[in-house]
């Protein structure tokens, strides 16, 4: 069970009021007419899905209705930190 | 190997059972093996008994990091069918089920198949016409199926709510009176004696923590508790764990591990002699033959290899299961777990050589491997002997989200998960 912080409300909630969305910073091809096969299904379906710390998009569905991104462990479960769309992580894995 | 039946048991019985066989060796790993078979759950103990049985490849080692069938084996809810929509998914679930109708037979081991018929519900109009093309393509790929009114599915399962005074009423179903349930233990228990009395070493409590890859061709794992073991062919059948290993080898999958929980109840007495599934409450249930509701749902909306899910989830899971029996509802919950399943983005698994040469996945089952696991092991056995694809794997290769030819059984097939 999470007990997310919004960083928009500015507020903890519980899990329920939120939706996970998936790996965060996929950037897009900017050309994707012109991608490959390869590139636009690299982008498109394949998923680092690591076993540890992760960042993902998480939307707060049933309060502000914003998108915003988690670093999170996924064996641990524990939230390391939630910023904002656009912002980069401060807590990375180290490669 | 010791073969049991019913008269072993009673001459067992006059020496109070102390002079059974180990089921199994605990061997130590040579230094090399034709193949190697990362995961001992139920589809890596196939895999390695039908390389055996079917393609005499027996100097093979199954390495599992815990012990054998102690992953999603043991957590799923058993439930084992074959009517999905596809021609593609229906031929290789099917090829499953044709195996489970013998398996107990060829394995000398009672999985307990029982085949007490599965009913995915409809509440909707679209849920019912999703259903009956549904069970036209399954009764024109040869796998049974019946569309049911409200009064049939009431008939089936007296006790369920088919009333139209409800949230969402049942307006019929789909039924396919071959599926059933297996104990989902001594299916991987079964694979495992067998494999082993044809020689295939069982590597227990021994982690793969690297792949040894020299230009561009696999040539053995490393392990924790073994040093490097070496083989010709590697096959990984690890679901939740497939990326990590994939990382390992240097590739990406594109799966996502989730948890998906289920629980059951206390031991009651029989009431539910089939298997009930909803798409659209998202719940299903059945009963073990100890009594017991076997209840589950669908995965914790986030990545996770924890092996444990959400509180939310529980409550989705078990406020369906009261939407279709209101009966249920102070039955008590027993126990619940989670397991990690690796869910592809066309909710069907990946069988298939990869960009390593002579490394062969068999991943991406997501919600719905158990039902496959005869079938699985069948065709992922075929590949790694032949080295090139089994006709029924072929279209499942992890180059298809590279090339577009995906199998989109997401919603379409009655999953339920």
């Amino acid at each position: 069970m999470f007990y997310i912080y919004c960083p928009h409300c500015g507020e903890h909630r519980e899990e329920e009021e939120f939706h996970a969305k998936g790996q965060a910073h996929l950037a897009r091809p900017l050309d994707p007419d012109n991608c490959t096969d390869h590139e636009w299904g690299e982008y498109l379906y394949m998923r680092k899905n690591p076993r540890g710390l992760h960042h993902e998009i998480w939307i707060h569905a049933t309060g502000c209705r914003k998108f915003f991104n988690m670093t999170r462990d996924t064996v641990s479960y524990e939230i390391k930190e939630v910023y904002k769309i656009g912002e980069r992580p401060s807590v990375v894995a180290a490669s | 190997m010791q073969h049991y039946s019913g008269f072993g048991l009673l001459k067992h019985a006059l020496n109070f059972h102390e002079n059974w066989q180990r089921v199994w060796r605990n061997p130590t790993p040579k230094k090399k093996y034709d193949v190697i078979i990362v995961g001992g759950g139920g589809h890596g103990l196939a895999t390695a008994y039908y390389l055996a049985k079917e393609h005499g490849i027996t100097n093979v080692a199954v390495i599992e990091k815990g012990y054998l069938g102690g992953g999603n084996t043991a957590r799923n809810t058993t439930i084992v069918r074959s009517n999905y929509l596809w021609d593609e998914a229906a031929h290789l679930y099917e090829h499953a089920m044709k195996l489970w109708e013998g398996l107990s037979q060829d394995l000398n081991y009672n999985v307990m198949f029982s085949q007490r018929g599965v009913l995915n519900l409809g509440h909707t109009l679209q849920d019912m016409r999703d259903i009956e093309r549904r069970v036209n393509a399954n009764r024109l790929n040869g796998i049974d199926g019946e569309v049911l009114d409200t009064k049939q599915v009431q008939e089936i399962v007296p006790m369920m709510d088919c009333s139209a005074n409800t949230r969402y009423p049942i307006m019929g179903a789909s039924w396919q009176p071959r599926a059933g349930v297996a104990r989902h233990d001594a299916v991987a228990w079964g694979f495992a004696r067998a494999a082993d009395a044809l020689g295939v070493d069982l590597i227990q409590q021994t982690e793969v923590i690297d792949m040894v890859i020299e230009d561009g061709a696999i040539t053995g794992v490393k392990t924790n508790r073994h040093g490097v073991i070496s083989g010709d062919r590697v096959g990984c059948v690890v679901a939740g764990n497939s990326s990590v290993l994939a990382n390992m080898a240097g590739f990406s999958l594109p799966l996502e591990s989730h948890p998906l929980q289920a629980l059951v109840s206390e031991p009651i007495k029989p009431i539910l002699d089939t298997v009930v599934m909803s798409n659209h409450v998202h719940g299903y249930v059945s009963q073990s033959d100890k009594g017991d509701l076997v209840i589950g749902a669908g995965i914790d909306g986030y990545n996770g290899y924890g092996q444990r899910g959400s509180y939310p989830t529980i409550e989705h899971t078990v406020a369906a299961i009261i939407e279709l029996f209101p009966m249920f509802s102070r039955v008590r919950m027993n126990r619940q777990w989670g397991g990690i399943v690796d869910t592809c983005p066309d909710a069907c698994p990946i069988i298939s050589d990869t960009p390593v040469e002579n490394l062969f996945f068999n991943c991406g089952w997501g919600t719905g491997g158990f039902k496959a696991t005869p079938g699985s092991g069948n065709v992922f056995a075929a590949t790694l002997a032949k080295g090139e694809a089994h006709p029924l794997a072929k279209p499942f290769s992890m180059f298809r989200f590279h090339n577009g030819s995906l199998i989109d059984e997401h919603g379409a097939a009655g999953v339920a998960h």
